[in-house]
């Protein structure tokens, strides 16, 4: 269909636009999350969150995708910029970043998923869309949005939710919808006690832009207004045209240190059940470093995978490494993630650590000694026996460090009582506490 | 803005054997991630160079695939841009391009409808970093018709006589240009990068394209060495030339040498490349890499020692790679051994098999097997 622009000629309308909610600081990754936000943390060696979402939507042919930013979004901007790597550089459409903007009647920050959408609606009436997808920004998973659309013109529906089963006892965690074979939603539970489904939303949805319009101008007085609290239970009440879109493949959220460690390390199983390697399926990213990674005759290196222009030395299993990660020699690296442009030094043994981008390690460090003691700061936050490295950190040669740990900041040998951070405490130099 | 340049890309080896047979020697993949003119391109970039023609002729699938977008090297700009510019029929003649000089001649619209002042020639089968101002500023230092970049190749690491050998005055000006001499006079060899007005070039191509002279290097370069003024440039950074299978399979290994490694892969400027979003390389169990590159995709079940693989290589359980070069896209089935090898790229090597070079001894020059097995592979 054509439609009239703002400058009098045609335009082909899209038929469905994607808005990526990459708002969220995603606090329970701790001080991961300290200087960027979610969407923009590296995941797999090279990608970051956000790719994944991305990439899905390109490679389901929707070439239009707003992002939503609000916590720390310089990251976010640079990685995504005109959006080159996923082929979204487009003369009509392509990606826009649409951070709060301040207008006549207010300033106000997006103050919930749905109330993001509501401040952006005119972006949304520049494509003037039959459908707008919603997406979260930290998930990982392939999807082709495209059939779910399918799924959802085939049922007539106003509101189609992606879902999948989870285990009854997870199920309380998400929202859960009830069901009928044909996939016509009976009933929606926000974070049941005593869910009565496994079905649990994704936070997918598709909408019919209309339906959605008419709800988000409904709801918009209503305080923190989120898709699963507010509008879907009010499409829900209204004409009860949501529908349930149940998904079987891989999909995984990575919102704790725990699980975002944890799918990492489900890409090293040989034959993963989250397969990077598909050929037309690919999964972009914006990323400057494509020279071919070197091994040197001291390294070993098994069960890893290991991202460009690394040099290795050291001996390294079961790990992820990132692109420009050096490890020197002498050193071992086991279960453990490093990211980009980290530096390693010789004679280390980082055992079941997250080492976030751009951290120096001095020699002989140890990371993840000691017995288990649970993390003094935030116990919720730093469990899983990890020892979490912030951004930009830098931790000086011969120091050990416990489990449990964060670090976070230029840290001195001052800082660590006779050469030891022992398990369960922190040093948070740089900024806020996380 | 004060040249445009020009890559020589049009050439067969007959030295690169079987290596040229699918594409140009300037597409031939170097390093792991890079092509050949990867390097040209890029160092044309950095020296903010704008406008750059590739003159492509012999087997350019490869290379217009590799260059079917100019935005890696940061060429997709308004102003100036990259051109490929393959020989084409006019109502004047229906040639090849019959040389270099020829390739130029052909192209003259190209010079003519150009402002910058001066241009750079350059070819697409050395590997180097070269910023070609400095040329430029030698070159109107000196007040040269044309400078000549040289480069004083140690005759250990490579056959100075397949060059163009220089005999430069103190002064920098060039007093005998020898292609190709059977006995050379020393080891001071052009490396195909010259600087000229742009003016200039235009009367030489027209005037010997009169004289039915095609080549540069003979019916320009060697012609008028003595007449005109020549002046040598004394490049001394890395440079190495891959149109042989030795000096390729040499260029290549050269790079599991931190030196070198630092000295493209992690210093400034970069070296751009089409960018194939290859995922991470992985290393399942029994993987062992000794002294060696892997390049993105590659998954690896077996041991690897000084060698490099290129992307999206899959080693096979038990296997043995050594002192080898794997191409783009080579799977390797359990229990091959692979010795001092290329291995053209898309090949399906069999399980169990065993490739060697022809004597076992790699020391030896010429000893370099290349391995090509035909296999067809369809996308299922």
């Amino acid at each position: 269909m054509i439609i009239k622009t703002a400058r009098g000629d045609s335009m082909i309308k899209k038929e469905m636009i994607a808005m990526l909610l990459a708002g969220g600081q995603g606090s329970r990754l701790g001080v991961l999350t300290a200087n960027v936000a979610k969407p923009a943390v590296s995941f797999g060696g090279k990608y970051r969150i956000i790719d994944f979402p991305l990439s899905n939507c390109i490679n389901s042919g929707i070439d239009t995708v707003g992002v939503l930013t609000q916590y720390r979004h310089l990251r976010l901007n640079t990685h995504i910029g005109i959006g080159i790597p996923w082929d979204l550089d487009r003369n009509h459409g392509g990606v826009t970043l649409l951070p709060p903007y301040e207008k006549n009647e207010n300033a106000d920050w997006y103050t919930g998923t749905a109330n993001a959408i509501y401040q952006n609606m005119e972006y949304i009436e520049n494509y003037n869309p039959d459908y707008v997808l919603i997406l979260g920004g930290d998930h990982i998973y392939k999807m082709d949005y495209e059939v779910m659309l399918d799924f959802h013109k085939a049922r007539n529906a106003g509101v189609t939710i992606a879902c999948m089963p989870v285990p009854w006892e997870e199920a309380s965690r998400f929202g859960v919808v009830v069901a009928d074979t044909d996939g016509h939603i009976k009933e929606f539970e926000e974070k049941p006690e005593k869910p009565s489904s496994n079905l649990a939303s994704m936070g997918i949805y598709i909408f019919d832009w209309p339906i959605l319009k008419e709800a988000l101008i409904r709801l918009k007085d209503q305080p923190g207004c989120d898709f699963g609290m507010h509008v879907i239970p009010y499409i829900h009440e209204r004409d009860g045209s949501c529908y349930a879109y149940e998904f079987n493949g891989y999909w995984k959220d990575v919102g704790t240190l725990g699980s975002y460690w944890e799918a990492n390390m489900e890409l090293i199983d040989i034959v993963p059940e989250f397969n990077l390697y598909e050929e037309y399926w690919k999964i972009y990213t914006n990323n400057d470093t494509i020279t071919p990674q070197y091994f040197s005759s001291t390294s070993r290196i098994e069960r890893c995978i290991v991202a460009e222009g690394s040099e290795i030395s050291g001996q390294v299993t079961g790990s992820i490494i990132g692109y420009d990660v050096t490890i020197g020699s002498g050193s071992l690296v086991k279960d453990s993630i490093i990211m980009s442009g980290s530096t390693i030094g010789e004679n280390c043994i980082i055992d079941k650590a997250i080492v976030a981008e751009s951290v120096d390690i001095g020699d002989g460090v140890c990371l993840g000694v000691g017995e288990f003691a649970p993390n003094a700061m935030n116990p919720k936050v730093y469990a899983f026996d990890l020892v979490t490295v912030a951004e930009n950190s830098k931790i000086p040669a011969g120091v050990k460090v416990g489990k449990n740990t964060a670090i976070a900041g230029k840290t001195e040998l001052s800082d660590y009582p006779d050469g030891l951070l022992v398990s369960g405490q922190s040093i948070v130099k740089a900024g806020d506490e996380q | 803005m004060r040249a445009i340049g020009i890559v020589l890309a049009g050439g067969n080896s007959s030295r690169m054997e079987e290596l040229s047979r699918k594409r140009a020697v300037s597409a031939m993949p170097v390093a792991g991630s890079y092509k050949s003119i990867d390097f040209a391109l890029s160092n044309m970039s950095n020296s903010h160079i704008k406008k750059v023609a590739v003159l492509t002729q012999y087997r350019a699938e490869s290379l217009n695939q590799h260059l079917n977008s100019s935005k890696w090297w940061d060429f997709g700009r308004k102003q100036g841009g990259l051109y490929i510019l393959t020989p084409s029929i006019t109502a004047e003649n229906s040639y090849w391009y019959r040389g270099t000089a020829d390739a130029i001649y052909q192209n003259l619209d190209f010079l003519r409808s150009s402002h910058e002042p001066y241009v750079v020639i350059s070819s697409g089968d050395c590997v180097y970093k070269m910023d070609y101002n400095k040329v430029i500023e030698s070159h109107i230092a000196k007040k040269a018709d044309i400078t000549v970049v040289y480069k004083n190749l140690n005759p250990e690491e490579d056959d100075i006589t397949r060059f163009g050998v220089l005999k430069v005055l103190e002064d920098g000006r060039i007093a005998e240009f020898q292609e190709k001499p059977l006995e050379a006079v020393n080891n001071l060899v052009s490396t195909g990068v010259y600087v000229i007005r742009r003016r200039h070039l235009i009367e030489l191509m027209e005037k010997s394209n009169k004289e039915n002279r095609y080549d540069f290097v003979q019916d320009i370069l060697v012609r008028y060495c003595g007449q005109k003024s020549f002046y040598g440039f004394r490049h001394e950074g890395y440079w190495s030339n891959i149109a042989t299978v030795e000096s390729y399979y040499k260029t290549n290994m050269d790079f599991l040498n931190k030196d070198v490694r630092d000295y493209f892969f992690k210093s400034y400027p970069s070296i751009y490349s089409k960018v194939s979003d290859m995922p991470p390389a992985k290393f399942n169990p029994g993987a062992n890499i000794k002294n060696s590159l892997i390049s993105g995709g590659c998954i690896i079940n077996g041991e690897v020692e000084n060698s490099i693989l290129y992307k999206k290589v899959f080693v096979g359980n038990n296997c043995i790679i050594k002192n080898s070069i794997i191409l783009d896209d080579v799977y390797i089935g359990d229990n091959t051994v692979v010795e001092n090898c290329i291995v053209e790229s898309g090949n399906t090597l069999k399980a169990n098999a065993s490739y060697m070079n022809r004597t076992g001894d790699a020391d030896e020059e010429g000893d370099i097997k290349i391995v090509i097995e035909g296999t067809e592979r369809y996308i299922i």
